[in-house]
């Protein structure tokens, strides 16, 4: 017998209600994924078996700056993040510390834990006056 | 540091403590205030209705009477001197029923007795003077003398001026207990160190009897009588201008409506009896009873205009509920205890017994020759037009930046109250003494600003800055890097 | 100081920067934009999520990266000053208009202007005006403070929080908290649908395993000197506190995300007619206040949940104040006020003026009073229906934005009456 699992999609506003069935694999991991019902678009059953197989996220959080205008940087991440290394990449990112002046865009922390993802700068951050 | 020793110790910083000090400072004496909470006024002072009582109310012949009427004179004396916030819009109290107008007969001759003018106000003539009240309104009570204060502005300046004049003041500082020897008092014992002392004032509000049974004396119980109130935005509280009462019980004035010095209204306060000296929490109970007392004078009562509510504790005494102002048993200390209503009334007039208490138990009244009687104008930004506006930015430029943009409080203003003689050391403090956070955004908006502001004149970091008590730090050290709480 | 100007901006925030680049794409030639923050962004700057961005940019930006935008493009624009660390005291009317503000560097200083535009954004409701009883301690803030904290200075307001509102501000902070290391309790709301987006429940909510009790109220805050705890219980349909459902949640801070009104201290000190619903000024589709000359556009009309929005009523704002400050714009005989009817909470503009100049489509921004699905928004004169839209999913907390031919919107014998069809099932 197939798990199932119901979840809300937010590709969109309508954040249609649907259903999907799947198994657990060897390794504990989701297989297998079918949409039963719901998700009325082919975007919307993309993101449930994504949601249910390798879930992502954005990450924005801050830096410390040092001798910079304001004493945070506001980064985000370039990509998507495992939704299950978020919380690690966030805390991680709690630890550093970037010399100012820093220009959006800037490449803060390079394939942050190994993944694969740049966090970069979401503002210029101009030196102390 | 604290003294090692005093003429005079004053024990509690609200409103009764601080006009004491202020009194005795006229003298040579070496006066000290010791204050529990990190901020003065921090008790019954800080909650309060902010009225200066004609005095009609309390019993004849009883201290509260006396002290009232007596008060109320002194602060029309001493208001320029100290630019106390007190306005004198007189007082209503309001008859809705024939009961109700009887009353208004007794209320008058207890008046008479005590030495209030007052007049008795058909109905016509009430709305006509407030025209927004009830309809219900019968007969009114007229009291020309009638006042309303804001009180941390009355105590702090007391005691900015006794400062001034050579009095010491000390927060954070409990008293733990006393040294006797051959039955006098001769010591006070905090959680700091020891002062030596001949005189002791017991000024300690809600813990005056804790105080007095410390030192020996156990003629009197405290317990605390909570009042919850709501205060409403200026923009709503132009339908009221004069303080109404309603008809007075025995238990206590009743629920008012009445404007404060600041151009907001406020509705309470309830009344009930607590054993918890702590508990100043409002309740849906109290909102529901402030709000039905408040409509039967104002059946429109704009709630929607309500920007924030508290409560606060009568320290009220048991026996006859009098205040009491005498030498304990105890030789060296002098009570100025069960200071409820008409508290705020009678300070500079408790002060005045207190100095002639002092007197007859032998302490040495010599009246100093260089006694300032002012405290320095303050500058009160949105008060200037643009020109004085100008000038005042001119000699300090931290008056140009608007900090509390609901209140319009500048930097500057709030570097005054923070360097004060008796500066803030807390974001309520900081409100106590120029109002930001006190207007419709309550603090949203100032509130961070505020607690940059203090570190940085405190030389402390901002994980230091209170709200206002001991354990009240608003802000901590952000999580370590890959720890979760 | 005496200054002049051919339009001042108060606040420069989104809706100020656009209305500012607008004014000077429409002609005007000397642009103030006055600015009480250190810099310039206004509540973008603590936004530091995505999802901003979508409609003007095509891209999901951040609040500060969209605010950067917006900078950039007004620092290369010669016309517009900037004035930073200033507070604007009051605005007045008269055929110059007066603006008086002060900052540290040139005191007092009179500014006059062809015309205002009014651009301050909104504060956040308090914990006061919603009557929360139990004590005041510290740790009970609002979530926009906290996020200025925790964003900007480097500062969390405490480690274990409760959520007061679904709100999209109240969803942001739980999940903000919880990446900062604080564990988030609870999330709590009265109404019994969220407020937020779909997409901000699942992604600050479900992914941190934050509980959000729908149809919850506080019913007390407990706590001497810092919050202990709350108190809190399921409402009925009245919203009053359902005896026996009441549960304790321990804590240190409480984030109240209890609504946003707009900033209006500076309008009702000029008399500007202000809208009972929104609290923000009444305006026409030009953004026009009730005094001609002073305009106002973004969160200080009605509260926005785009930002694309409030650029958009940013540029309406600033296109109108230059053509009013070159003499060009024309008077209107007829004014027709636009109402919200069935389902719709409030509607902005609220009148469209019927003018000579003017000749665009009207842009009607909408709000609905509940959740519906499968809607038709309708705008009619009367019976006859001047335009309508069809909604598959409508939330109060998402803006509507239904277009009306201008030709078709001055035709109109008014009021016009925006209402809700639902689908006939």
């Amino acid at each position: 017998m197939k798990q199932t699992k119901k979840m809300n999609c937010i590709v969109c506003p309508l954040g249609c209600l649907g259903e999907v069935s799947f198994n657990y694999g060897n390794d504990g991991g989701v297989i297998d994924v079918e949409v039963m019902s719901g998700f009325s678009c082919p975007r919307g059953k993309n993101y449930a078996i994504k949601e249910m197989t390798n879930p992502e996220r954005m990450l924005t959080t801050t830096v410390r700056v040092e001798n910079g205008a304001l004493p945070l940087l506001p980064v985000v991440s370039k990509t998507a993040l495992p939704k299950g290394k978020v919380m690690a990449a966030a805390r991680y990112l709690a630890g550093i510390t970037i010399k100012a002046p820093v220009a959006e865009g800037q490449v803060i922390c390079l394939n942050i834990l190994g993944l694969g993802v740049d966090i970069i700068a979401s503002r210029d951050m101009n030196t102390h006056a | 540091m604290l003294p090692t020793q005093a003429d005079i110790v004053i024990i509690g910083g609200g409103i009764t403590g601080l006009a004491i000090a202020r009194e005795l400072s006229k003298y040579t004496l070496d006066v000290v205030v010791l204050e529990s909470n990190p901020e003065f006024s921090a008790g019954s002072t800080k909650a309060n209705s902010g009225i200066c009582h004609a005095g009609y109310d309390p019993e004849p012949g009883s201290l509260k009477a006396l002290l009232n009427v007596r008060g109320n004179q002194l602060y029309r004396e001493i208001q320029d001197d100290l630019e106390l916030p007190i306005n004198w819009p007189g007082a209503l109290i309001v008859a809705t029923s024939d009961e109700e107008c009887e009353s208004m007969h007794k209320l008058r001759e207890r008046a008479g007795l005590n030495g209030v003018p007052v007049e008795l106000w058909t109905r016509e003539q009430v709305l006509a003077k407030e025209p927004n009240l009830t309809d219900s309104v019968i007969c009114a009570l007229w009291a020309p003398t009638g006042g309303i204060m804001w009180p941390f502005g009355v105590a702090l300046a007391f005691g900015e001026n006794a400062a001034r004049n050579g009095v010491k003041l000390f927060t954070d500082t409990t008293v733990t207990g006393f040294e006797k020897t051959d039955g006098k008092l001769t010591a006070v014992c905090t959680n700091n160190s020891k002062i030596v002392t001949k005189y002791i004032i017991n000024a300690a509000g809600l813990y005056s009897d804790v105080i007095s049974k410390l030192a020996g004396d156990d003629s009197f119980t405290i317990k605390p009588r909570k009042g919850e109130y709501i205060l409403f935005d200026t923009s709503v509280s132009g339908f009221v201008n004069t303080p109404i009462f309603p008809c007075p019980t025995k238990v206590s004035k009743g629920i008012l409506v009445s404007p404060t010095t600041h151009g907001n209204v406020f509705i309470g306060p309830d009344a009930t009896n607590l054993e918890d000296k702590t508990d100043v929490s409002t309740s849906l109970a109290g909102f529901a009873e402030i709000i039905s007392g408040a409509r039967k004078l104002y059946p429109n009562i704009p709630l929607q205009g309500a920007i924030t509510n508290f409560a606060g504790l009568r320290a009220a005494a048991d026996g006859n509920g009098d205040f009491i102002i005498r030498a304990s048993s105890v030789s060296g200390m002098i009570h100025a205890a069960g200071i409820q209503s008409p508290g705020l009334s009678a300070a500079p007039a408790v002060a005045e017994l207190v100095v002639k208490i002092l007197g007859e138990q032998g302490c040495d009244l010599k009246v100093k020759a260089d006694f300032q009687p002012r405290n320095p104008r303050k500058a009160v930004f949105k008060e200037l037009n643009d020109i004085e506006k100008a000038e005042l930015i001119k000699i300090n430029p931290l008056y140009g930046r608007v900090v509390c943009r609901c209140e319009t409080i500048t930097e500057g203003e709030i570097l005054d109250a923070i360097h004060n003689p008796i500066g803030a050391r807390t974001v309520d403090g900081v409100k106590r003494r120029v109002r930001a956070g006190m207007g419709r955004c309550q603090g949203g908006f100032c509130g961070p600003r505020v607690v940059q502001i203090l570190a940085r004149e405190l030389n402390v970091p901002i994980t230091e800055i209170k709200k206002d008590a001991d354990n009240s730090n608003l802000f901590f050290e952000k999580i370590p890097s890959g720890e979760v709480n | 100081m005496n200054l002049n100007y051919e339009i001042v901006i108060v606040g420069g925030g989104p809706a100020g920067l656009a209305a500012a680049k607008s004014a000077a794409e429409n002609g005007a030639n000397k642009i103030l934009i006055i600015e009480r923050d250190r810099e310039m962004g206004g509540i973008l700057q603590q936004c530091i999520h995505n999802g901003f961005g979508l409609h003007t940019f095509k891209e999901e930006l951040t609040g500060p990266g969209y605010a950067h935008r917006y900078i950039k493009m007004v620092d290369g624009i010669p016309q517009i000053e900037v004035m930073l660390d200033t507070m604007v005291l009051s605005i007045a009317d008269g055929d110059k208009k007066m603006v008086v503000a002060c900052n540290p560097q040139n005191g007092i200083m009179q500014i006059s202007a062809n015309a205002i535009i009014l651009t301050m954004g909104c504060r956040e409701r308090t914990r006061g005006a919603i009557r929360i009883p139990g004590t005041r301690p510290a740790g009970v803030l609002t979530a926009g403070a906290a996020q200025r904290m925790v964003n900007m200075e480097g500062y969390i307001p405490g480690k274990n929080v409760v959520i007061l509102g679904s709100g999209d501000i109240g969803l942001i902070m739980a999940r903000r908290m919880s990446l900062e290391g604080a564990k988030v309790h609870a999330c709590l709301e009265l109404m019994p649908f969220s407020n937020g987006l779909t997409r901000n429940i699942v992604q600050c909510l479900e992914d941190y395993d934050i509980p959000l009790h729908l149809s919850h109220t506080i019913t007390k805050i407990h706590g001497v000197e810092r919050i202990e705890k709350i108190s809190c219980a399921q409402v009925d349909e009245s919203f009053r506190p359902i005896p026996g459902t009441e549960f304790d949640i321990p804590c240190d801070c409480l984030l109240l995300s209890v609504g946003l009104i707009p900033e209006n201290e500076l309008s009702t000190g000029a008399a500007i007619p202000l809208h009972r619903l929104t609290n923000g000024p009444l305006v026409d589709q030009c953004r026009e206040t009730g005094l001609p000359g002073i305009f106002a556009a973004g969160n200080v009309v009605h509260v926005h949940d785009l930002v694309d929005f409030v650029s958009e009523e940013g540029a309406i704002a600033g296109k109108y104040a230059a053509k009013y400050s070159a003499g060009q714009m024309c008077g209107f005989d007829r004014a027709i006020a636009v109402e919200p009817g069935n389902a719709i909470r409030t509607v902005v503009p609220q009148t469209i003026t019927v003018r000579e100049c003017v000749n665009e489509p009207v842009k009607l921004f909408m709000r609905v009073t509940q959740p519906m699905v499968k809607i038709t928004v309708e705008v009619c004169d009367g019976d006859i229906v001047l335009a309508s839209k069809k909604e598959a999913v409508a939330k109060p907390s998402e803006m509507i934005a239904v277009s009306l031919p201008y030709d078709k919107a001055c035709s109109a014998r008014g009021p016009i009456t925006v209402s809700v069809k639902e689908e006939v099932k």
